[in-house]
């Protein structure tokens, strides 16, 4: 029996027996059973992934089962990457979901708890399909259970509504440009498996124009500026368990098919297709970073995180193609494996940030970091461990996304003297983008969990919050296990992509991640992440253990905090999220154009006294106003102008008819 | 891992300790003197440290473990940079593991760490000094890391050793415009990392101009001695770096050289503290809004720099 085949077929077996629970089983057991499926799925994906990453590849064709083409699968280094990486998120999200949604109504649904397993199934289909037309089908079912869970709370409000609307939209968008590109390219390649396509050999304008398309396709999905609009209003609108799901591993699968598309069914392709490619993914890490500085709603701040991160991980896959077309081979896959590595650090910290949210939110009643704080010390474990994802999302040492930016920082130093004069342009250009977002990505996640969970609360749902569901915190526990290994033993991942990044087409990077320390092979660089935790932990001890020595086993005194003398701080007095972000908001304005609207009535005696002070502030996404608003406006316009053509008189309707028929035949009449 | 390296690591962790605050009492000195005022001495800050360490700890009401932390975190930060940086030994045991990546970011870690215990704190002050804080961090970022990747060219790597190792096989290249760039951009960094003058004001205690004094307010007794004494040892490894990757003379790998190389440690690092010090004297804070034109004019140069050290030293023009 081939374990990846096996392992697949049962994690299929197990979300469609989940989708089917969450359909009989009663509603007072639903999300016990459907949750304990779904991690079954997780777990099976998980060995499934494994196998294929280890080599034992897997392929099957059912061809009665989709028409037309049939239902190809098969496992390969590369989709197993892909797919464990699901499956290991499904895990934590599925146990999650259970303390999450248990005794709550709308999350209890027989709908979102029969799509979420139908969900978790498509997203491991799309990294397994091995044909265009399984792809397709695949992608679109991601869609359509996505776009229903985002829907699951649309009583809350109509900003839910518009939530779904813009990302069935921006998905939908999505689907066309993959529907145009891959089926031009199976067009032209006479033949509609990936072994078909990577035998083509396209090339020229036609794999440009492939290229180009479906990278809109997958950028959307991935959330890329200027893309990326459905990404802040999607994720923070979901369940906190589809939020986990779509934030760390759906966004992924539009990395994925860069990968496959670009580097391994076109084979490469040009250098420009990956500048493009790696500016782009700047771009986006730098715009999003930025949103999620200024951003006040907590998941917002995350979902703005994800753009960000994803725009990294796309600069290491840039950067990858990019070098391969330059003939730095060993550089290449330097850089893939960096943005791999990017990808699972990014998965395990998003999956952990996005369930702690969940869960404040829960006992919050609030999603505003504004109204927050306080929190480590009345939800212990959730704020644990929001600090352990914060800190693997500051790429901080000692956090778990430390060892993928040092990778990518160490394949673009490297590339400086090898490539030609459009390296020595863009790689400079791209380690300070790349130094910026990691700088401002410490001060959103500072934000996030110094507001958030610190000092005092500032609201009495703040005040009032209790710790989360046992189950809950479980789910939130296996993933932060698995952000501190990835922060200590980042070789335990390293070691096995090498057969990942190989069936992408690039040389694999010749590193000895063996052991506890990265150790580039041809390029001189090394780093000890085990070492430099231990070190850094025994030295803090140290120091700990001088004060404990120096106040020599006398009690700490409690003292009031520094008041100027003018009575205890209120929680009122805090800095606010708002405030704490505001210094980087001015230094940006001219990138984040924020509305702020003062409005001060004096009084009617005298011009001196106020009577009112009202302040207001709103920073727009400037790409959203630019970009969509005028199109959207466009629309409606044509939308309500055209409403004058149906004014509800039969003989207009009949008159069109007859128009319409006459210049058909006018038509034939002419062109026969 | 050799007995040299350890012995090295450890003694340039024993000097970065002991002489940190008397780095601190030279420049306060030199101030001093030439403001014309007489000065406390050399040894003051030693005398701080000693009052301080002898007060009761306090717990200030509504603070938590990370406030309680952050001291330890602060200082620990700072050792493992003293311990991993080549000021005196070229064979520290944890050079294979820390690059000057790593070494960038585990400083940065430590003035997270005091960010988050300003904000825990929950006082308007604290506030005020973390966003400030990190605001100064994260544009600090790009161009220690641009000036990282300019060092790192001529060396073919960006451990610290090597770097350091490659600058004194070529003593001429010190000299070269790239260098030279790299050296400014990094010398406002570390001015600007560190909390000196133009950025900030390490003497003020007015609110409307502090960064690091707000974010350390609370902090009394044995914890504040140790954030005293961890900033003056962020500020002596931070002058050792910029000497050894400038002025690498006397960096040794053995055991025979390894008191020279402390003494002329010593001797280096006191001769940039005293030109910062004497350049403070004449400096004015900036403007908060200022720092970041500063800052970008330090990008700008570190960008010259790593855009040189490709067009320059590899001789890579096409």
């Amino acid at each position: 029996v081939n374990p990846a085949g096996a392992g697949f077929a049962v994690a299929l077996g197990l979300g469609a027996a989940g989708a089917v629970a969450g359909c009989l089983a009663p509603a007072g057991r639903r999300a016990v059973v459907v949750g304990v499926a779904t991690a079954g799925c997780g777990v099976a994906a998980v060995a499934a992934g494994l196998a294929g990453m280890s080599g034992q590849g897997w392929a099957l064709w059912l061809p009665q089962l989709l028409p037309l083409t049939g239902l190809r699968l098969a496992i390969d280094p590369l989709g197993g990457l892909f797919i464990a990486l699901t499956g290991a998120v499904t895990v934590c999200a599925a146990v999650f979901g259970i303390g999450y949604t248990r005794g709550h109504v709308a999350l209890c649904g027989r709908v979102p708890q029969a799509v979420f397993p139908l969900f978790v199934t498509s997203l491991l289909l799309v990294p397994a399909a091995a044909g265009v037309g399984t792809l397709l089908v695949a992608w679109e079912s991601m869609a359509l259970c996505s776009t229903l869970l985002v829907l699951t709370e649309h009583r809350r409000g109509p900003q839910v509504i518009s939530a779904g609307r813009w990302y069935a939209v921006m998905t939908h968008l999505s689907l066309v440009a993959l529907l145009l590109g891959m089926v031009g390219f199976a067009t032209a390649a006479g033949g509609d498996s990936y072994s078909a396509l990577r035998d083509a050999h396209l090339s020229g304008a036609g794999a440009s124009a492939v290229f180009v398309t479906t990278l809109v396709g997958f950028t959307t999905k991935a959330g890329l500026v200027p893309l990326h609009v459905w990404l802040p209003r999607a994720h923070p609108e979901a369940p906190a368990h589809v939020s986990v799901l779509m934030s760390a591993a759906m966004v992924t699968t539009g990395v994925y098919g860069v990968v496959r598309v670009g580097l391994d069914l076109l084979g490469g392709g040009p250098g420009w297709w990956w500048l493009a490619v790696l500016c782009l993914g700047l771009v986006s890490a730098l715009y999003g970073v930025l949103q999620a500085c200024v951003a006040g709603d907590l998941k917002r701040l995350l979902a703005c995180s994800t753009t960000e991160n994803m725009g990294l991980a796309v600069v290491g896959v840039g950067a990858a193609g990019f070098l391969r077309a330059q003939g730095a081979g060993h550089l290449a896959g330097l850089a893939l494996t960096a943005a791999f590595l990017h990808l699972v650090a990014h998965a395990a910290v998003k999956t952990v940030l996005f369930a702690a949210a969940g869960s404040v939110a829960q006992a919050t009643g609030t999603r505003d970091l504004d109204e927050m704080g306080g929190l480590a010390a009345r939800m212990p474990v959730t704020g644990t461990l929001f600090a352990v994802g914060a800190l693997g999302a500051c790429a901080l040492p000692l956090g778990a996304g430390f060892p993928g930016e040092w990778l990518l920082l160490q394949a673009l130093v490297h590339a400086l003297p090898v490539g030609g004069t459009a390296t020595a342009v863009v790689v400079p250009v791209a380690v300070a983008v790349i130094a910026l977002t990691a700088g401002l990505a410490t001060v959103a996640f500072v934000k996030a969990f110094g507001v958030g969970f610190l000092a005092r609360p500032r609201s009495p749902g703040a005040a009032g919050a209790s710790e989360a569901d046992p189950i809950a915190s479980a789910g939130l526990v296996l993933g932060g296990g698995v952000c501190v290994l990835l922060a200590v033993w980042p070789g335990l991942v390293v070691d096995r992509l090498s057969d990942a990044v190989a069936s992408a087409g690039v040389p694999a990077a010749s590193m000895d991640g063996a052991g506890l320390m990265l150790r580039l092979q041809v390029v001189s660089g090394s780093f000890g992440p085990l070492l430099l935790a231990v070190s850094v932990v025994a030295a803090s001890g140290a120091a700990a253990v001088a004060v404990r020595f120096m106040h020599g086993g006398r009690v700490r005194r409690r003292a009031r905090l520094w008041d100027c003398g003018a009575g205890a701080p209120t929680a009122r007095m805090q800095y606010t999220a708002t405030a704490f972000a505001e210094p980087l908001q001015r230094i940006f304005e001219d990138v984040l154009r924020p509305d702020a609207d003062l409005e001060v009535a004096p009084h009617a005696e005298s011009a001196y006294y106020l009577q009112r002070v009202a302040y207001r502030l709103k920073v727009p996404d400037r790409v959203e106003e630019r970009l969509y608003r005028p199109v959207l406006n466009t629309v409606r316009r044509v939308g309500v102008a055209s409403r004058r053509l149906a004014d509800g008189r039969v003989h207009r309707y009949l008159s069109y008819g007859f128009l319409a028929f006459t210049g058909l035949l006018i038509g034939l009449a002419v062109t026969r | 891992m050799s007995t040299a390296g350890l012995l090295g690591a450890l003694a340039q962790v024993v000097v970065v300790v002991a002489g940190a605050p008397l780095l601190v009492g030279l420049m306060r000195q030199v101030r001093a003197r030439l403001e014309g005022r007489a000065g406390a001495g050399v040894g003051q800050p030693w005398r701080d440290l000693r009052k301080l360490s002898r007060k009761q700890a306090i717990a200030p009401i509504g603070t938590g473990p990370v406030f309680r932390a952050a001291p330890s975190l602060l200082l620990g930060t700072a050792l493992v940079t003293a311990a991993v940086v080549p000021l005196a030994s070229l064979r520290s045991p944890l050079d294979c593991g820390v690059d000057l990546f790593a070494v960038v970011a585990v400083l940065a870690l430590g003035t997270t760490a005091l960010v988050l215990a300003g904000l825990d704190t929950g006082t308007a002050f604290g506030g005020m000094g973390a966003s400030r804080g990190i605001t100064v961090l994260a544009l600090v970022e790009p161009t220690i890391l641009l000036a990282v990747l300019a060092l790192s060219i001529p060396a073919g790597s960006t451990n610290l050793a090597t770097i350091v190792a490659a600058a004194q096989q070529s003593p001429t290249r010190q000299l070269a415009p790239v260098s030279l760039l790299a050296a400014v951009a990094l010398g406002v960094v570390i001015i600007a990392e560190t909390g000196r003058l133009p950025v900030d004001n390490p003497t003020t205690h007015l609110e409307l101009t502090m960064i690091h004094e707000a974010m350390v307010l609370e902090y009394a007794g044995p914890d504040l001695a140790v954030v005293e004494l961890a900033s003056a040892a962020r500020l002596t490894v931070l002058l050792g770096l910029f000497t050894s990757l400038f002025l690498p003379w006397g960096v040794t790998s053995g055991l025979v050289g390894l008191p020279l190389a402390l003494l002329l440690l010593v001797g280096k690092v006191a001769a940039l503290g005293v030109l910062v010090a004497a350049g403070e004297v004449f400096a004015a804070k900036l403007r908060l809004f200022r720092v970041p034109e500063l800052l970008a004019g330090s990008f700008l140069l570190a960008l010259l720099a790593a855009a040189g050290s490709y067009f320059l030293t590899s001789g890579g023009l096409p």
